[in-house]
This record gives C-alpha cells, structure tokens and sequence, in this order.
C-alpha cells in the first residue's frame, strides 16, 4: 500500500473536496468469482473511486498458435474449439473458412446454409451463457436460470449432431464433419420457434428492474471515437452507435442474402450493451429460420478427395478410397504455399486467421486474432473513475472469454 | 484373391475457378492506391509486392513504417484506418533472409478493403518502431509480439511480456524454440528427469518456486 501525499480535487457539483491521500493497489483475481475466467487486474483504488487498472494476462496462456504448427490442417478444427468455448462453432467456421481460402476450394450449398444456422445457434448460446453470468455477477440470479435452462436445449442439439456438447469440431475444412441426424432439424426448429417468448421472460427479469438499471445506466461508458481507436469489435461497439458488423460489410457464407438487422444503440454504457446483445439474438433467431427454410439437399462435403476423408462405406470396397483415407489421416492435405487471412463476426467481434502454408499438411504459422484480446483493451478506458463495485459489471459486459484472450 | 475397385469417382485436384475468391473491383482500386501512393512517396521502401487469392501484401522496408501507415490512413483513396490485427512471422524453417517479419492487417472503415504489410526484419538487428501512437489498439499485440517472437518495438509506452511469465527465458513462437522440451515428471522418471535439467532451469525454480519458505529467518 503507497501513501500518497494529500489532495484537493472538484467534485462534480462544484465543491472542493480534501481526498484523503491515500491509495491503495489491490489486486483482483486471477482467482474471483466475476472475473469470468483467470483474469487478474491491478487496481488504484482512492477511497471506491478506481483511478487505474490494469489487466494482467496470460494464466491461461496454452499456445494455442505454437501448437497449430505441429498438427496437420485437420487436427488444428479441435484446437478452435478450446480457445471461445462459448462459442466453439464459430471458432469452426472461422478456421474451416481460412483453410478453405488457402486451399481455394468452397464448401457445398448445404454445408453453407448448415453453418450460418450453427454459427447463429452458437451466437445465441454465447449470448445466454453471457447473459446469465452477467446478471449473476449483479446480483440477479433468477435470470441465470432461465438462460441455462434455454441453454441445455442448444447443447443437447450440439450433442445430437456432433457428439460433443461444447467441443464440436463440427465444422471442418471442405464442409461438415456429418449431415445432421434426422429429427434435428424439427427440434431446432421447435426450439427458435419458441425461443422469441423466452428473450421476453429474460426482458421482464431485467430490463425494467430498478436495481439492474441503477448498476448498469450510464456505467462503463465509452465514446465511439475510443472505441474505434481500441479496435473494439461485437456487441460493444454496437452499442456505442456504430453499426459495425462483418456479417453486413464483407459477408461470407452467403450472409448478404438472409434479411436481418444490425441492432445499434448509442448508449455506450453497460445496459446498451445488455440490450444489443438481446435484440442480437432476435436477429440471430431470424437468421436461423430463414436457414432452416432454404436448406438445399446435397453433399455437406466437398466431392474432392484430395480434401475429404472418403466415406467409410467405401473404404471397405474402394483400393482408392483407402489409399486417399491413409493419406489424408497421415499426412493431411496440402494447400499451395501463400498466406491468407480470414475473419468472421464472431459473438464477440471479429475472430480473425492469419494462416501461412509452406506447402506442407501443416501450417506455417497461424495467427489468431482473438476479439476478446482486442476488447479487453478497452477495460482500462471504461473502468477508470468508476466505483470498483461497477467494475465487475463492466467487466462482464466486454464478454471476455479468457482462453481466447491467452490463446 | 482379386481386389474389389469401387467406383472410381475421386476427381484429382483442380485448380480453383479464378473468380472464386478474387478482390471486388473497388478493393482492387483501393489496393493498386495504396501500391501507388507508396511506392510515389517512398520509392525503394516498397519491396514488393504479392497478390494471392485478392489479398494483397506490399512488403516495406521497416525504417518508413509508421509514415507508411500514416500515409496509407490519410490517402484518400486507401483510407486504411483500423488496424485490425498485428503479428510477427519467424521464417527459419523457409530458410527465407530476413528471418523475420512484422505483419500488418489494415482495414478501411469507409470502403472495408483489407491489406497487408509487412516488414522484414533481420536477426541481428531485431527492432521496429511501435505505431500505437498510431494505432491505440496495436498495445497488446504488439507486447505478444516482443513476448513471443523477441521482437523489440521502439517507442512502445509499456514493451513488457504480456502472456509468458515475466522470467520467462526464450520467446515460444520462434522455429528453433522447442514444443515439449520439459519432459513431464512421473514417480517412476522423475530422477532422470530432475538429472537432465539444465543449471538456468534449476536456478530459476530455486528463485521462483511457490513452495519455498516466505521468511528466511
């Protein structure tokens, strides 16, 4: 603890107010309940008043990048799982479209619309786990109910597909790992069906709450000129009145052709960002239909065989077929030598892959550009002058996950 | 015993149509700007330049970087005014000189074209000006790439480790530095372990271990 020698400062009603000098450094987490993961944050503290803070990173620091350099272009999908793991699908997608890129090829139209209707389940999965943590961290714990209970119904649809209820790898280079089971189209449709009743529930826990909006108005505010030059993505940015979204400006997966909004709000404070994030998932919930709409029948991988494992029926027929199987499981594909980079608007910003191919079946490099990494930046900027109980709101309301932000 | 063919459907490798994934005529502009403007303004400091699958790389000498960028933001044909991501490369296994390379992802906010830097640098002289006087955002990533790649960034406010503990020997993501060089301790290895552990490994855990003693009294 440093003392500091005494001073005055102006309140904001105009009287001269005699601080007492003294202030004192805390350390919040790396282990604490609402730093959503092991962030640890250094912090100036002048009475409740935060007048620095200062994230520290990287206990969870894995290298992930370093790790992406000794496996084939195959094995590096479960490794996009493990860094957002609210998001695994559009960790998938991002890597499944880079790859993709470099090795020039397009996934079929089936496994395009099957991966926009993922990535939007996906997103409405990262916004119901941040939803319900967010209003926990708040004090609100019915709401965090309510979102698992919605939840469940997603990861079970994640396990009927895939396997696996949080680290699907479902998406791949080339296409899908599988089409989907029969059946799960029905639930899903089912569940976006109802689920627009369940954003109103959530709505009437909190959106009128009096305490809920006492914590959240006018806390955490960023101007959009900060926001810009942090290079803050997602939701955040959107709320603070810049409608910035890669799905709209360079869209992939053929997202130009569903109808949907870019919700924007000019807030920039931590209920703005609540309510995005709400009216996000509305839009994802349209987009999802619309998918399940239009889905085409077809092959959900591509009909290369220099890319795509064979089918096992075949290998038991097909010389051909098991030479290629071999191969691919052994050595992997190999794409021409360049380097390409990729992003997505992932449910955090923009999740983005530098890959470089020496023309080998592993990567050269492959750079990940992690939107919570980027965001995190801005928690200094939001944070400073506030309460440190307004902290754990604003901390919450950037979404970080930490095994992305330490990759 | 005669083998059992299948159908013999497996189409060999085709090159990609051309169309699939090439620049939209206005980033194409945008990227033939920005070649232009730089290599008027700064001549030899633009190095090359390469297009692979529309994206385009000019490759610039380090010293101009950060007017480079300057340039590049205030054109107002380019307008490349986010950075959106910054990361080094490590060429030792390519057997490419330079050895290294800090790469740039810029990005319009008014027409959304994307290019890229970068800007080789050799080993033995392994430093670039920092551009978060530029580029607020380019802070973090740029201490990974000092903490990962040993990359120094001059005039950077804070050039400490970011992800590796701040003792930490070595920078990871360089070719030569190992994956799994620490063999995992078990009880029936762990005397052949400890025994192959260099001295600076052994020094540091006397230095840093949490179990030892708080007060030396």
């Amino acid at each position: 603890m440093a003392i500091a020698p005494p001073r005055r400062d102006t309140a904001a009603n105009g009287t001269q107010v005699i601080l007492s000098g003294d202030t004192m450094t805390i350390n919040m987490g790396p282990q604490h309940p609402s730093t959503h993961g092991v962030l640890r944050l250094v912090l100036d503290l002048e009475g409740e008043t935060v007048t620095r803070c200062e994230p520290v990173i990287g206990y969870l620091h894995t290298g992930f990048e370093k790790t992406f350099e000794t496996k084939t272009y195959l094995q590096g999908v479960v490794l996009t799982d493990r860094m957002d793991y609210l998001a695994p699908l559009s960790n998938n997608l991002g890597y499944a479209l880079v790859t993709e890129k470099l090795l020039g090829i397009e996934a079929p139209p089936r496994a395009t619309v099957i991966r926009v209707l993922l990535a939007e389940l996906t997103r409405i999965n990262n916004h119901l786990v941040w939803l319900g943590t967010q209003a926990l961290d708040l004090g609100a714990m019915s709401a965090f109910f309510y979102c698992f209970r919605e939840r469940e119904v997603l990861l079970d649809l994640f396990e009927m597909m895939s396997g696996a209820r949080l680290m699907t790898s479902f998406i791949r280079p080339g296409g899908l790992m599988a089409d989907l089971p029969d059946g799960w189209i029905e639930r899903a449709e089912a569940f976006l069906r109802e689920f627009p009743a369940h954003i109103l529930e959530y709505e009437s826990l909190l959106t009128e709450n009096e305490i809920f909006k006492e914590r959240t108005i006018g806390v955490g505010v960023l101007s959009p000129a900060e926001a810009q030059a942090l290079d803050l993505t997602g939701p955040s940015l959107r709320a603070c009145g810049i409608p910035w979204d890669l799905r709209k400006i360079a869209p992939y997966c053929g997202y130009e052709t569903y109808d949907f909004a870019v919700p924007t709000l000019t807030g920039g404070d931590v209920y703005d960002r609540y309510r995005i994030r709400m009216a996000e998932m509305r839009e994802s919930t349209k987009i999802a239909l619309q998918a399940i709409e239009r889905l085409p029948t077809g092959p959900v991988m591509t009909a290369d065989r220099k890319i795509a494992i064979p089918p096992r029926a075949e290998l038991a027929t097909s010389m051909e077929a098991l030479i290629h199987h071999f191969k691919l499981v052994s050595e992997g594909f190999k794409p021409p030598v360049g380097e390409v980079y990729t992003c997505i608007e992932s449910p955090k910003g923009e999740i983005g892959f530098y890959m470089i191919s020496d023309g080998t079946g592993k990567p050269y490099r492959c750079h990940v550009r992690a939107p919570s990494f980027i965001n995190l930046q801005s928690l200094p900027p939001m944070s400073v002058g506030g309460m440190v109980a307004d902290l754990v709101a604003i901390i919450g309301s950037i979404d970080p996950v930490l095994g992305e932000v330490d990759r | 015993m005669t083998a059992q063919t299948g159908p013999t459907t497996s189409p060999d490798s085709t090159p990609p149509p051309a169309e699939l994934y090439a620049a939209s005529p206005t980033h194409v502009a945008v990227h033939m700007a920005a070649q232009d403007a730089v290599a008027a303004t700064f001549g030899e400091a633009l190095l090359e330049v390469q297009t692979f699958r529309g994206e385009t790389t000019l490759v610039v000498a380090r010293e101009r970087i950060r007017e480079i960028l300057t340039l590049l933001r205030e054109h107002a044909e380019t307008r490349l005014d986010r950075l959106s991501d910054l990361t080094a490369v490590d060429y030792l296994d390519l057997g490419q000189e330079p050895r290294f390379a800090v790469v740039y992802h810029l990005m319009s906010r008014t027409n959304y074209a994307r290019l890229r830097l970068r800007a080789p640098l050799a080993e033995d002289d392994l430093w670039i000006d920092s551009v978060v006087g530029l580029f607020p955002s380019a802070n973090w990533p740029e201490r990974e790439v000092f903490d990962l790649f040993g990359i120094e960034f001059r005039g950077h406010p804070n050039l400490t480790r970011i992800l590796m503990p701040e003792d930490w020997d070595g920078h990871p993501l360089r070719k030569e530095y190992p994956i799994g060089a620490e063999e995992v301790e078990f009880s029936f290895n762990h005397e052949v372990v400890d025994a192959e552990r260099t001295q600076t490994t052994r020094e540091r855990e006397e230095r840093y271990s949490p179990h030892r003693p708080v007060n030396n009294f």
